[in-house]
This record gives C-alpha cells, structure tokens and sequence, in this order.
C-alpha cells in the first residue's frame, strides 16, 4: 500500500470534475478513472462519489444524463458544464499555486532565513 | 439560485419517485459495473456480485447522503421533524393542552393590545396621503402660553406663504338644531370651504363646500354626518333638499358624510362632528376686517404641499413668522416671542393616549414572557424523561444539531398551535373585548383584526417557540450517551445542568411577575389616592344639566346678544329650578363651571380659546402663568358646592352690566399674584383688544374642580349676570332621580324658550369618576395582567418543587430511613422553595425599580420607589410561593421510605 496517499478535504469535487473533463463518465468509471490517472495512488471511497456527483450536480458544475455503457448496461452519465469546465480551470490554478508555496515553504534551508 | 439548483430542486419535490427509482437504479448499476470488473479477474458471477455488494456497503446509507445533497433538503427535514414532532405531542396530549392554552394566554392578550396600539398608534390616519396633514399651533413661549389660536389675517398669510396646499381653521361649536320634534344640541365643526379637499374626503351623498368659496359670514349650506342623517333625518333619502334650522338659522343640506367618517379631533366631542358649516371668517357675524391680534380661531389644521416635509416647512414657516414679526411689530410684542408650530395631525389625535398604550403593551408583554418561561419549563422537565430516546438517536448517528433542530421544531409547532387558538380566542371574544374599552379612546372605530395584526400573531408565536424551546433543545443535544442510556429511569442527580436552568426560568418568572404585580400595585394606588383625593367640594347630592341658548348669524336677531339681555332668562330660570320638588338650592354657570367635566372645559378652551391676562401694575413676569382657568357662575354657585369664602365677599344682585366687572379669585390665584398683599381690589385684564378692568372682590378657598390631580391651578370666576355666556349648566342641589329633575328642568326651561335643548344630565359623583375612567382602565388591564402574571409563577414554582421532590424521593427515603423527622423533610423542600421565591423577588425588586422609574409620569400620590408597596407586594409573591410549595412539601413528608428506596 506504499503507493497511496491521503485526500485532502476539499479535492474530491477537483478530481472528479478533472475525471468527467476527459471525457463523459457514469459514477463507477469516475471511479476508475481517478484511479487511472492518479497512478492508483488515489483510490476514493465509494460512500463519499455519489454524494459528491449530486453536488456538483446541483451546484451546476456537472451535468447528468442516461445513457448506454459500452456492454450496453443503462447507466447515468456526468459530463462538464462550461460553468464546470471554468471552476476546474480556477481550482488547478488555486492548487498549482498552492502547492508551488508550500514546496518552496518546505525546502527552505537554515541558512536562508 | 441558478438554474441547476432549480432543476434539482424540481427534482425532489416534482419528479420524487421517479429520482428514487433513478437513484436506485444508478447505484445497482454501479454495482454491475464492479461485478463486471471482479468477474473479468476471474470470480464468479454470483460471488463478483456478492463481493461488489459488500463492499459497496449498505444501499439506504448511500440513498441518503444523495438525497441530502439534492437541493431543498432543509425542507424535507423540517417535514419530517413535524410530523415527528406531532405525533410526540399526540402521545402526551396533557402536556400538549397546557402548554398550548398558557401560550394562547400569552399571545392571544398581547395580541388583542397590539391590535389597539396598531389602529391607534401606528396605522396611520383614514385620510389620503395623511403624512402631509399637520395641526398648526400657535404659542406664545414668552408668556408661557401654547395654543393660543390664530387670527384671520394669519390664516391668509399661511394660504398665501405657498408652504401649503391648504389650510382650514377649524372651530368646534355646538348649536341648537330645531325643526323637528324635540330641539337638539349638534355638535358643529365651522371651517373654511376647503375643508374637505383638505382632509380628502367625499361625502357619500351630495357634495362638500366650493373650495373657491370666500364669501362673507356662514355659507348657507352644511354638510352633516352619518349618524345625524339616521338619528334626526330617519335616513331620508331626499335628504339633499332639506333645510335645517340650526340657532335660528336656515341652511341647505348639501351632503352626508361616509357612516365612520370620523374628524381628525383631540377630544372624543372634536372627533364626533355631526354638522359641518363653512366660512371664510370674516363678515357678520364675525367683524368684517378682523385684526390681526384678535386670535379668535382656536384650531387649525393644513396640508403641505406635495413633497414637502414637515422639517423643510417648519424651517419655511420660522422665516415667515420672522418676517410677520417685524412686518407687524405691534401686534406681535417682542416678550411673547410668538412662534408657529407645525405637529403631525396624527400626534395630535392620539397624542395623549400614547403613554397609557404603551404602558399597557409592555405589560401584556411581560405576560407573553412569562408563560414563554412557564412553558420552557414545562419542556425541560419533559426533557429529563425523553433523555433515553434521545440517546438512542444520537448512538445511531444523528448529529446534535439534528436533535436541536428537532426539538426546535416541537416547540414551533407547539407556539403555531398556540398562536392560532389565541387569534381563535381572540376572533371570538372580539365584540366584548372592544366593548372594555374606554368610549373616548381616539380611532375606535379602526381597531379590527388587520393584515399587521395577524404578522405580529405569527411573529410573536414563532418568537415564543423559539425563545421557550432553544434552552431545552440545546440541553437535549447535549446528552451523555453512556450515562443517559444506563441511567435513564432511575434516579438521576446528574442532571444538574437541567435542574440549574429550570431554578433559573422559575427566578425568572418570578422576578417578571413581581415587576408587574409592583406596577400594578403602584397604579392601583395612585387611582386610589386620587379616588379619595380631598376635593375642596361636595358633589353628593348635585346635578348638572345643560342647555345652550343660541347664536345667530344676524346678530340683530340675537335675544340673548348681552348679558343684561340673558339676565333676566338666567334669573328666571334660577327661580322656577329652585321651586322644583327635591330642590334644595339651584345655580347656574356656564359649562365650564361643571367641576371635573374635561370634555366641556376643552369645550370651552377650543371654542374661546386661553384667557390670556394682564395684571395692573405687575409687569408680566415669565415665572407667572399668565394662562388662567375661568368660568362664569351665578352667585349661589360656590354655596352649592360648598366651597367657603375666605376673604371678601361673593357676587350680589349689586354686580350687575352697568357696574364694574367683579370676580372671584381662588388662594392658589391670590397667592401666585400678590404673595404678600391683599388681593381685594386690584385689578387685571384680558388682553384681548376692548377688554374691561375686572376688580377682584372675593376670594374663594382651592378646590379640585379643574383637575383631581391638582389642587392649586389658578382659577377666576366671573360674575355671570355680568358677561353671559351661551352654553349654561344649570347645576341642582337636593334629594330627586336624575331622570324625573332632568325632565321637570327641560319642563322649565322650554316653557321660557321652546326652542332651547336641554341634554347631558348627570350627577356630579359621576362626572367625578368619569374623569378618572382613562385612568380606571389601565389599572384594571394592569391589574388583570398582573394577576395572571402572579397566578403562572405560582404555578411555575410548584412545577419546579414537585419535580424536585420526585427527582429526589429516593434521597429523601434514604434520609427518613436514617432517623429524619418528617417536619425536617416539611422543612427542606418550603427552605428550597423559599429560597427560590427570595432570589426571584430580590431581582424582581431591582427591575421593578427601573420600571417604576419610567411610569413615574402616570403615578400620582406615591414615589415610584413607594416602600409600602414594594414590600407588601414581595410579601404577598413570597406567600403565594410558600402555598404553592405545600402540597409537594406533603408529598415529601408522606414518603414512604420503604417504597423510596426499592423504586428505581
């Protein structure tokens, strides 16, 4: 279990919305996909998805829609919104600054102060 | 609120099976989903399933964190809650009634004073655009007088100054109508033609007074009110062709009035006009060019131009009186500093009921608190037996803030509940409740059931249910599970928490009742004392009558013009009432000598305005009041009501239109004026133009006849053979029924004039408590609430020792068990009560200081810090606290120590 790492609070909607952007997913496939494109170093809770899709749902980030998956099982679908795709463009930003802070706070040596 | 959160708000309430089957359906798929991948790694398909499942978790788990994330969620919640919360109560429906009904007190009598002050004070007037409407007062601070009317040449100069749209004296009169079966007394309001474009009131039939009308003397046309065209006129529907006779003169009915229409008057009389008549104040029978200082215009009121503010005219108008004082310096001298004021019309309708409604409201207030706090007390102690199942809530994951917003929601449907059957009370006892009130309580006629008074019910209710339910909700939330779900049942002294804040409500309680109950006590003094106040004379045995002899426009036609005119009428008059069976003495006076009457001397004082004087020889010192009361009386008068002479000699047939003017001063007047000399001949005058020296001749001992509240105003009497005076009372002293003397005197006074009225006959004991019946009503409304205020902390600290001694009967098995007498336990539970009683009363005592202090105005005869009451009432609550522990006091003392200790 070396590979994994803690979610901070607060990223679950970030990767989900990177997740959809990819392309349109149903909740399991978010699921695999964060999995996918975070070296399965993040693995999310099944408990914590749902909620957090109605969410983003609501709040206009996602939209949802039925659908067929590939081994034609019914299935509902999340894609972005513009609003959303906008709100994923901020947070990266907000995160990349973020953490460029906290690694330039982080490795600073003694003789620096 | 954007779009989505619409759609997803549609969702839960519009599309709910169809989302739940939706949502049911996504998380099965997902469950295929993963099955399909363990499958795919070699399980399977029933064992892919089973795991999938599994490590899913539980369905409902998961269905309702997405519900919850689903817009609108609060309100599900909130149903729910309700529907919990109904159903609890349903299962305790004792508790339920009482804390319903005490909450229905509460808000059902707070509600009905609201409903007074409302329509009284804050709806604003029934005209249109009444915020423009402002009384003109006139005073002279120099010489201390206020309202002291205006003249015609001031009227015109305030139409001309373009602060205003219009501007109307007004002049309350009444006048003798005649013509049909019995003359009648009108009450007559004379004002200028624009009168009603003024106010903004049609009549209902015909037509108001042309605007542009500035003819001289009285317009032959009236416009009459409602209530006389059904009383006199039998509703005649061809009312608009007839004529009235009104003293002696004839006018056109030109329109009635709207029934309810009421006039915008300071005194019950001014506000029920049944006649109005207009003119331009000049011209017979007023003088053609009336000057400028003969202020013979008592009231007047104007509208402002549209858009101007009452500020921005006032400061308008100082200029304007700036300027007229220079303009016309000797009219205007520089001592009496005139100035012109402008007062909301409204203020001076309701201006002096203002105090006494709000004294009442906050009274009524504090009975809404106090069963806010007998209620909040009554649900910690439901608290402490709900403890189990709300442990259990908590120990299968409700958070505590659910818990409390549960609880609140109880209490919310306990206070609607509540609100609801007072409005209910309140609706169905409306007519007798309106019947209480005082008849001459200004906008009677608008008090009704209104949009505002039903928000202020909905607001009240739903302040009470927060106000009594947030402590026991938050206390509830705050539950040792451990302990609760091992504990619950038995005896528990760990709810100290709970038990401290019940101690504290029922301080609480007591302290509020205690202020009101020391209110009440201070009030019901002050009428007391005034009611027993040594009046300076004797009404027992008196009556008075009046009549009113008329004024015609031609003053030619005029048989009663002078007082040698009148005299021989008055004389007359005296002598066949002296001669009536029953009659000891008989007098006459005009009305303002009826003593205590306050309707006929604000009669007097709007109609003839102040009597301003001069005083020979004195230079007018701004410490005197140079504002008098007068009246004038036959000689008999002060013998008949038993006021002695102190120096000097009364009015005799010597006094009469040829010699000089006479009058009789009171001490306070003689002492005021001439502190160290004789008062007997000098001399004053009225200054008004043309006035006569009037010597003063006697000097009568103080009596309250203006006031009961105070016993040294300064008072002149004039000789009445010598000035006349049309409105008369004719006041009889002797053993008779008011109703067979009134008539035998209306006998008498038609048979020398069948055209005169005769009305309003009263004894004087009643006119005396009349005077005091504004009075009567606060003490009694105060009273009523005081008592029922006494009446809920009692019941508050017997809930409180009740549920303290059957919190601790195991305790107090064990002490009996251990040798205690039973007087001991007798003693410890009245000790705790007692100490209760005292800790509500000392803090009641301080918060009833400050509240005395702020009605020190309505106080007569005692200090607001009055010692006696003070502690009589603190006594009498600690009395009530001690009954009100005895029976849980006798429960204590009959335990049975063997049943104490086995009970759990």
């Amino acid at each position: 279990m070396g590979n994994e790492a803690e979610l901070l609070p607060g990223t679950l909607d970030l990767l989900i919305l990177k997740a959809v952007s990819l392309g349109p997913l149903h909740g399991y496939g978010v699921l695999l996909r964060i999995g996918q494109i975070s070296g399965r170093a993040l693995l999310i809770e099944q408990g914590a998805l749902y909620p957090a899709l109605f969410r983003l749902v609501r709040q206009g980030l996602l939209k949802a829609s039925w659908g067929k998956s590939d081994n034609n099982r019914r299935a509902k679908f999340y894609e972005l919104t513009s609003k959303g795709r906008k709100r994923l463009r901020e947070e990266t930003d907000g995160w990349n600054r973020l953490v460029a802070a906290i690694a330039s706070a982080l490795a600073a040596r003694p003789q620096e102060i | 609120m954007n779009l989505a959160y619409l759609r997803s708000l549609a969702a839960r309430f519009f599309h709910r099976s169809q989302t739940e089957s939706e949502l049911e359906e996504e998380l099965r798929a997902h469950i295929q989903f993963r099955a399909d991948d363990l499958e795919r790694s070699g399980l399977g398909r029933i064992e892919a399933e089973r795991r999938a499942r599994i490590e899913f978790g539980g369905h409902e788990g998961f269905k309702e964190e997405c519900r919850e994330a689903i817009a609108g969620n609060f309100i599900d919640v909130f149903l729910q809650d309700l529907r919990f919360g109904s159903r609890i109560l349903r299962k305790s429906p004792g508790f339920a009634v009482v804390a319903i009904l005490t909450i229905a007190l509460g808000i059902g009598a707070t509600t009905a004073i609201f409903s007074v002050v409302d329509a009284t004070l804050l709806e604003p007037l029934p005209y249109p655009q009444s915020e423009q409407l402002v009384s003109i007062q006139d005073d002279f601070p120099g010489a201390s007088a206020r309202d002291v009317g205006l003249s015609e040449p001031e009227w015109q100069d305030l139409q001309r100054s373009g602060i205003f749209e219009y501007v109307s004296p007004t002049w309350f009169d009444e006048n003798n109508l005649t013509g049909s079966s019995q003359p009648a007394r009108v009450r007559l309001l004379i004002v200028a033609p624009n009168y009603f474009a003024l106010l903004g009131v049609q009549p209902k039939f015909g037509r108001g007074f042309d605007p542009k009308d500035h003819s001289p003397g009285l317009i032959p046309e009236v416009v009459i009110s409602d209530g006389l065209w059904k009383r006199v006129f039998g509703s005649d529907p061809n009312i608009l062709s007839k004529s009235v006779r009104m003293d002696t003169d004839l006018y056109r009915i030109v329109g009635v009035m709207p029934a309810g229409f009421d006039a915008p008057g300071r005194t019950a009389e001014e506000r029920n006009i049944e006649v109005w008549a207009a003119t331009s104040f000049y011209g017979a029978p007023l003088s053609d060019h009336p000057p400028r200082n003969r202020r013979n215009l008592p009231t007047a009121v104007a509208r402002l131009k549209p858009g101007l503010t009452i500020a921005a005219a006032q400061s308008r108008l100082d200029a304007l009186v700036a300027s007229l004082r220079k303009q016309y310096a000797a009219d205007y001298p520089p001592q009496n500093a005139w100035t012109v004021q402008l007062v909301p019309l409204k203020e001076r309708v309701v201006g002096n009921v203002r105090q006494s409604l709000v004294l009442l409201l906050g009274a009524v207030g504090l009975v809404l608190l106090i069963s806010c706090v007998n209620v909040a007390n009554l649900l910690l102690a439901r608290a402490s037996t709900r403890g189990r199942e709300m442990a259990i809530r908590r120990a299968v994951g409700a958070g505590q803030a659910r818990l409390t917003r549960q609880l609140l929601t109880e209490s919310l449907l306990l206070s609607l509940f509540g609100g609801i059957a007072g409005l209910a009370i309140l609706y169905l006892l409306k007519d007798f409740l309106l019947r209480l009130v005082p008849e001459n309580l200004p906008r009677l006629n608008e008090i009704s059931i209104t949009w505002s008074v039903l928000l202020f019910a909905i607001i009240a209710s739903v302040g009470s249910g927060v106000l009594f339910g947030l402590a026991p909700a938050l206390q509830a939330g705050r539950v040792d599970l451990n302990h609760a779900l091992k504990q619950e049942g038995r005896v528990s002294t760990g709810s100290g928490e709970r038990a401290r804040a019940r101690r504290g409500l029922v301080i609480t309680e007591f302290a509020l009742s205690l202020v009101l109950m020391i209110a009440a006590g201070l009030l019901l003094r002050s009428f007391w004392d005034l009611l027993n106040v040594q009046l300076g004379f004797r009404p027992q045995s008196v009556i008075s009558v009046r009549t009113r002899l008329p004024s015609p426009n031609d003053p030619s036609v005029d048989k009663y013009a002078t007082a040698s005119q009148e005299a021989p009428f008055v004389r007359e008059l005296i002598r066949r009432c002296a001669t009536l069976p029953g009659v000891e003495e008989a007098a006459i006076g005009d009305t303002a000598s009826i003593p205590l009457d306050e309707s006929l001397r604000d009669l007097k004082l709007i109609s003839e305005g102040q009597f301003l004087l001069t005083v020979e020889g004195c230079a007018v010192q701004s410490h005197h009041s140079t504002v008098v009361e007068r009246s004038s009386v036959s000689p008999d008068y002060f013998h008949l009501l038993g006021i002695p002479l102190l120096r000097g000699r009364l009015f005799n047939e010597l006094d009469n239109d040829n010699t000089p003017q006479v009058a009789i001063i009171n001490q306070a007047m003689a002492q005021s004026y001439w502190p160290n000399e004789n008062p007997l001949g000098k001399r004053f005058k009225s200054v008004k133009a043309g006035a006569p020296w009037i010597t003063i001749v006697g000097v009568i001992a103080n009596a309250r006849t203006q006031s009961l509240a105070q016993a040294d105003l300064l008072q002149i009497y004039l000789d009445l053979y010598q000035t006349g005076a049309k409105r008369l009372a004719i006041l009889l002293r002797g053993h008779f029924r008011t109703a067979a003397i009134a008539d035998e005197v209306r006998e008498q006074v038609q048979s020398l004039d069948p055209t005169l009225p005769v009305s309003g006959a009263q004894t004087l004991d009643e006119t005396v408590s009349a005077s005091l019946s504004q009075r009567q009503f606060s003490v009694e409304m105060v009273g009523l609430f005081a008592l029922t205020a006494l009446l809920l902390a009692g019941l508050g600290i017997y809930g409180v020792i009740s549920y303290v001694v059957s919190e601790r009967t195991h305790e107090i098995g064990i002490r009996l068990a251990l040798g205690a007498q039973r007087r001991n336990i007798l003693n410890i539970v009245f000790r705790y009560g007692l100490g209760l009683a005292m800790a509500g009363a000392a803090v009641g005592v301080i918060c009833a200081l400050i509240v005395s202090h702020l009605m020190a105005s309505l106080l007569y005869g005692v200090r607001p810090t009055d010692p006696l009451t003070f502690a009589g009432v603190a006594l009498l609550f600690i009395g009530v606290a001690l009954v009100a522990c005895y029976v849980p006091a006798r429960r204590a003392m009959n335990v049975d120590p063997m049943v104490a200790l086995r009970c759990e």
